[in-house]
């Protein structure tokens, strides 16, 4: 029989755990917590369930607008209203540790994560996106890495079934030691068949249905609020193996059981397991529970009482079911083979018991667990980043200007940061489902059809964490305004965000730093557009012992556009179109890529950026869609204008004749990233009733030809040659084709 | 000259979701089997001066290559051809 | 021309084929389900679609585990009585394996999963879903697969090409066949095959996701309608 150690400073701290927020369980419980106490709270209070370190400033995020029906923190993902009776709920969440020990299984478990999430609401997920970071792609360890995740996504995602639409990847020096794999699911559900992750009503059944329960994971919530030391490959227990076939099956049981109208609450179980679920539901109705972990399903023998709690195998759900319904709804799983099992029973109060063999092994109030509740809320010391200094030092007239643009420009489109992820996005299912419109007709964020409506979704994932780097407030504010950017570019009018917020250690003064100023800015600008936060998670701790990762406030945002055939693609579309570009060409090359690349620059300030003036330009954009006056929009971001030009061009194998402005040093104007510029282009018929529309800032730039690309009357050669460079990059530095 | 011939099998504290499925598959075709694992088989010629080098060799590209410990675990038989 | 979709745990192409036959080909579509013996009055006249997605994860082999599914039995029993079985993705990985078509389904020659637009091109008018097809003519038909490389031995090659059952071959935008547009490694560029009595046909491309304008691809509708067509001038 196992013997529980007696409860100490020195357990608490293996755990994890502070002497204060000890001091705060014996409180709590008026007496000392035995060894499966203590772990329950130590996961409950980890920074993955408890956002302690965070909440205070998450709070100040804009959480209310019309268009919510679930605000964030109410249920496992923010619902939205999206008219016509249906409502769309959608999350990004991060797995960062366990991709960087198991590549493949940890990115795998993160997209299965996130989809139950959405589908636990009664959602069917409709599409997946996801948001990548990895280390410089000529190293090994990268390319592992790199090739393990996207494997891991592409075989977890396309065998559940849901498209992979739009994502983002990006390579620094910064996520070497911590790849930041972070993802979305985006799910639709009619309006009033939505499912709570709730538990009420004294004496109903309570299920555990799916996989079952063995000892992967364990602690592993706690395991990813700690730094990844030099040990951490002996920290190998903590990988959970997904098995999307069973997720299939679930998704669909789930789906039937909304039908059934026996459903008091269901949750999924992802970090920290029956201990979360429990206790998250619990607390969110008021009652209790009573949980005999014998009854738990178990893979392996001799599992003890705490691994039970805390296990984190996959595929597993907590379903609280009506008394009296049990036959109907286990009809359903029977139906679709799935395991489920009553291991306990809703009681009044709020006290979770758990027994195991009908011994009482664990009792403790489910309120005192969680967020909102008697969970711990810090308020950690920041200080302005040292770095500052250095950032400040640059002056962009000491930065040569080069003599072979055109070089230059092969270079950058070479770059992976710029070039195509083809070998990426070849191996996710995009299209299953019928509903993705992007594969013939590209844009700048995803349009995806509602079968029978005229509307459909825009979605998109953004962040450039070089610009948070630099100047966390404008960085944060840029993040969702490029977000903004994308989902309107494509038509479609922003209506939320969820955000994954990956970051480094949270007691470091300079992160914590970047934490708040970043959080400051992405909550002006969620204003400005109206975006309110639904929901996310937080990723601290992403930090090796040499460094942490640059602040990566990752945004998914969601749009809605009001009929999907009037959706804006980004594609030139016949030669003689005019260009033009909307905003304002500046002086300025800060934090872009073509710094870094070619003068080996990595720090100096954030790109220009007004909110304002990111307004009137969105406004814009949709007033020109609107009107039909444009044929193609196009962002200028990451690579300045010459790359937009060129992902516009490339599609249909078009080229580009532009001429550069004088009094911009050409540099800037062809690969600066200042921000709130668009690149549209117009039919010769339409240029009068255009530039009468127009209303902020443009100029016209050249126009589309069939296929040369000339820069100031210079042939820079053929799209065709261009594309080639662009699309092999990636593929020739993973060894793929030569 | 010595043949290696490995197994390399999921963990056996992981789940296992193709054993799974096939052990299912069985049920339905009214085998009555369980635990299925599947896992990989490899086998190799090396040169190795004797059967003792050989083993150490076979381990370390079971450790280095063949296995990831992370979700596997290996054994292996060496005989001299 | 009535249509039954078979659902396989982890068939997930099922309700996109349902949408397409019922909504954008207007006909009536039955979704027949694993563990049933009932093809829910399908006649001979009919056709029985397996669709794309991941049958019972894959695992073991692709196809291998669903072909003992009970629906199976019935699906096999239907086809030798000379009704039509269309295989599409894992579905016509499901007809290889329970031998309904020759041949079988390899891992990509990359080895890793592909989802790309692709064109291929009809060889034979001689099938129901390709007599309207124009030879040579490329249709854009998108694939997804980690298991889509055609292969079989070379007798059963031989005959393949001996009773022209070789439907669809991979090509170019332009419609030659050759090495380059072959993305998976396919023995000679095959993309689908039926059996010898021309009424069983299997296809790696998924033209249910080529049907639809608002989706910017209607290439893989001349399918549909040939197969519709077949019955409306009999």
């Amino acid at each position: 029989m196992f013997q529980e150690p007696i409860v100490n400073e020195a357990i608490a701290k293996e755990l994890g755990l502070l002497p204060e927020e000890l001091d705060k369980i014996r409180t709590i419980l008026g007496r000392n917590p035995n060894y499966t106490e203590l772990s329950i709270f130590s996961v409950m209070w980890s920074e993955h369930c408890s956002y302690k370190n965070s909440i205070k400033y998450l709070k100040k995020l804009p959480r209310k607008g019309k268009h919510l029906l679930v605000e964030a923190g109410e249920e496992n993902a923010g619902l939205v209203d999206i008219g016509d009776g249906w409502a769309c709920a959608f999350k990004i969440e991060s797995h960062n540790h366990p991709s960087a020990v198991e590549p493949y299984q940890g990115a795998a478990t993160g997209v299965g994560g996130i989809h139950r999430d959405i589908f636990t609401m009664g959602a069917r997920p409709v599409a997946s996106l996801n948001s990548l970071r990895f280390g410089k792609l000529e190293d090994k360890r990268t390319q592992h890495l790199l090739k393990g995740v996207v494997k891991g996504i592409g075989d977890y995602g396309n065998c559940f079934g849901v498209p992979t639409v739009a994502g983002e990847v990006y390579f620094d020096p910064c996520y070497h030691d911590n790849p930041l794999v972070n993802a979305m699911s985006v799910g639709i559900v009619r309006v009033g068949e939505t499912l709570s992750a709730t538990s009420y009503g004294v004496g109903n059944p309570v299920y555990i249905v799916g996989s079952s329960t063995g000892k992967d994971g364990i602690h592993g919530a706690t395991f990813a609020s700690e730094e990844l030391g030099e040990d951490a490959e002996e920290k190998i227990p903590s990988v959970q193996v997904g098995d999307p076939f069973q997720e299939k099956l679930l998704l669909e049981a789930s789906l039937e059981l909304v039908k059934t109208g026996a459903i008091i609450g269901m949750q999924d179980m992802g970090a920290a397991g029956i201990t979360c679920s429990t206790s998250e539901m619990s607390a969110k109705g008021g009652h209790g529970m009573k949980i005999y972990l014998d009854k738990v399903p178990q893979r392996q023998k001799n599992m003890k009482p705490f691994e039970i709690l805390l296990s984190e195998s996959q595929e597993r759900m907590l379903v609280v079911v009506k008394k009296g319904a049990e036959k109907d709804i286990e009809k359903v799983f029977e139906k679709w083979d799935l395991h489920c099992a009553i291991i306990g029973e809703v009681t009044e109060g709020g006290m979770l018991e758990y027994f195991m063999h009908g011994t009482p092994v664990a009792s403790v109030p489910a309120e005192d667990l969680v967020l909102g509740g008697g969970a711990p809320v810090y308020d950690r010391a920041f200080s302005t980043p040292s770095y500052h200094a250095e950032r400040d030092a640059f002056d962009i007239n000491k930065i040569p200007q080069p003599q072979d643009l055109k070089e230059v420009a092969q270079k950058l489109i070479a770059h992976p940061n710029i070039a195509s992820k083809r070998f990426i996005y070849r191996q996710y299912d995009s299209m299953v489902g019928v509903n993705n419109t992007s594969t013939n007709k590209p844009s700048d964020a995803a349009i995806i059809r509602i079968k029978g409506l005229k509307k459909g979704l825009a979605v998109t994932v953004d962040c450039n964490s070089k610009y948070v780097h630099a100047d966390a407030y404008k960085g944060g504010l840029i993040a969702v305004t490029e977000a903004a950017r994308n989902i309107v570019c494509s038509g479609a009018t922003p209506v939320a965000i969820t955000n994954c917020l990956n970051f480094g250690n949270p007691y470091d003064p300079e992160v914590y730093w970047n934490f708040v100023h970043a959080l400051k800015g992405m909550g002006d600008a969620c204003e400005k557009f109206e975006t309110p936060v639904t929901g996310g998670n937080v990723s601290f701790y992403n930090q090796s012992p040499t460094r942490a990762v640059n602040p990566t406030p990752t945004i998914g945002m969601l749009g809605i556009i009001e009929d999907v055939e009037k959706s804006m693609s980004l594609n030139f579309k016949q030669a003689g179109h005019l260009i033009y570009m909307l905003g304002t060409h500046r002086n300025d090359i800060a934090s872009s890529e073509y710094l870094s690349l070619v003068h080996d620059v990595s720090l100096s300030p954030a790109p220009h950026f007004d909110l304002e003036e990111a307004h009137a330009l969105h406004s814009c954009i949709l007033a020109l869609i609107q009107d039909g006056l444009v044929e193609s929009v196009h962002d200028v971001s990451e690579g300045g204008l010459f790359v937009t030009l060129l992902e516009s061009a490339m599609t249909d194998d078009m080229g580009f004749d532009i001429h550069l402005a004088a009094d911009i040093r050409k540099d800037a104007y062809l690969f600066g990233e200042a921000q709130n510029r668009v690149v549209v282009s117009v039919s010769p018929e339409q240029r009068a009733a255009f530039e009468a529309k127009m209303n902020i800032q443009y100029s016209p730039i050249g126009q589309v030809t069939k296929g040369a690309i000339i820069i100031d009357n210079q042939d820079w050669g053929q799209i065709k040659e261009w594309k080639s460079t662009y699309d092999t990059s990636i593929e020739k530095t993973l060894g793929i084709i030569d | 000259m010595f043949i290696a011939e490995i197994n390399v099998m999921p963990l056996k504290e992981l789940l296992d979701p193709q054993g799974k499925a096939v052990e299912h598959g069985l049920a339905n075709l009214g085998f009555n089997a369980s635990k299925v694992r599947i896992g990989k088989r490899i086998t190799l010629e090396i040169e190795a001066s004797e059967e003792t080098d050989a083993i150490a060799k076979v381990e370390e590209a079971c450790k280095k290559l063949l296995h990831n410990p992370v979700m596997e675990y290996y054994e292996f038989t060496v005989s001299k051809v | 021309m009535k249509f039954g979709v078979v659902i396989f745990p982890g068939s997930n192409c099922d309700q996109d084929m349902v949408h397409v036959l019922r909504n954008v080909m207007g006909c009536e579509t039955k979704e027949l389900w694993h563990k049933d013996h009932d093809l829910q009055g399908l006649t001979t006249d009919d056709c029985i679609v397996l669709p794309g997605g991941f049958s019972y994860g894959d695992y073991l082999r692709c196809g291998a585990i669903a072909r003992f599914s009970p629906i199976m039995k019935e699906v096999v029993e239907f086809a030798n009585k000379g009704g039509k079985v269309w295989g599409i993705c894992n579905g016509f990985q499901v007809l290889c394996e329970s031998g309904l078509l020759p041949g079988a389904l390899l891992r990509n020659n990359n080895r890793l999963f592909i989802c790309q637009n692709q064109y291929i091109t009809a060889t034979t008018h001689k099938s129901a879903i390709t007599e309207q097809c124009e030879i040579g003519k490329p249709l854009n038909i998108p694939i997804a697969h980690a298991e889509g490389r055609y292969y079989c031995n070379e007798e059963t090659l031989a005959s393949l090409k001996a009773n022209d059952q070789i439907l669809f071959k991979y090509c170019d935008n332009h419609g030659t066949i050759h090495a380059d547009s072959n993305p998976n490694g396919s023995l000679e560029n095959i993309a689908g095959i039926c059996n010898a009595n021309r009424n069983v046909f299997g296809m790696m491309p998924h033209p249910e996701r080529a049907a639809e304008s608002i989706l910017g691809n209607t290439d893989g509708k001349v399918l549909f309608e040939s197969l519709l067509g077949i019955l409306t001038t009999v």
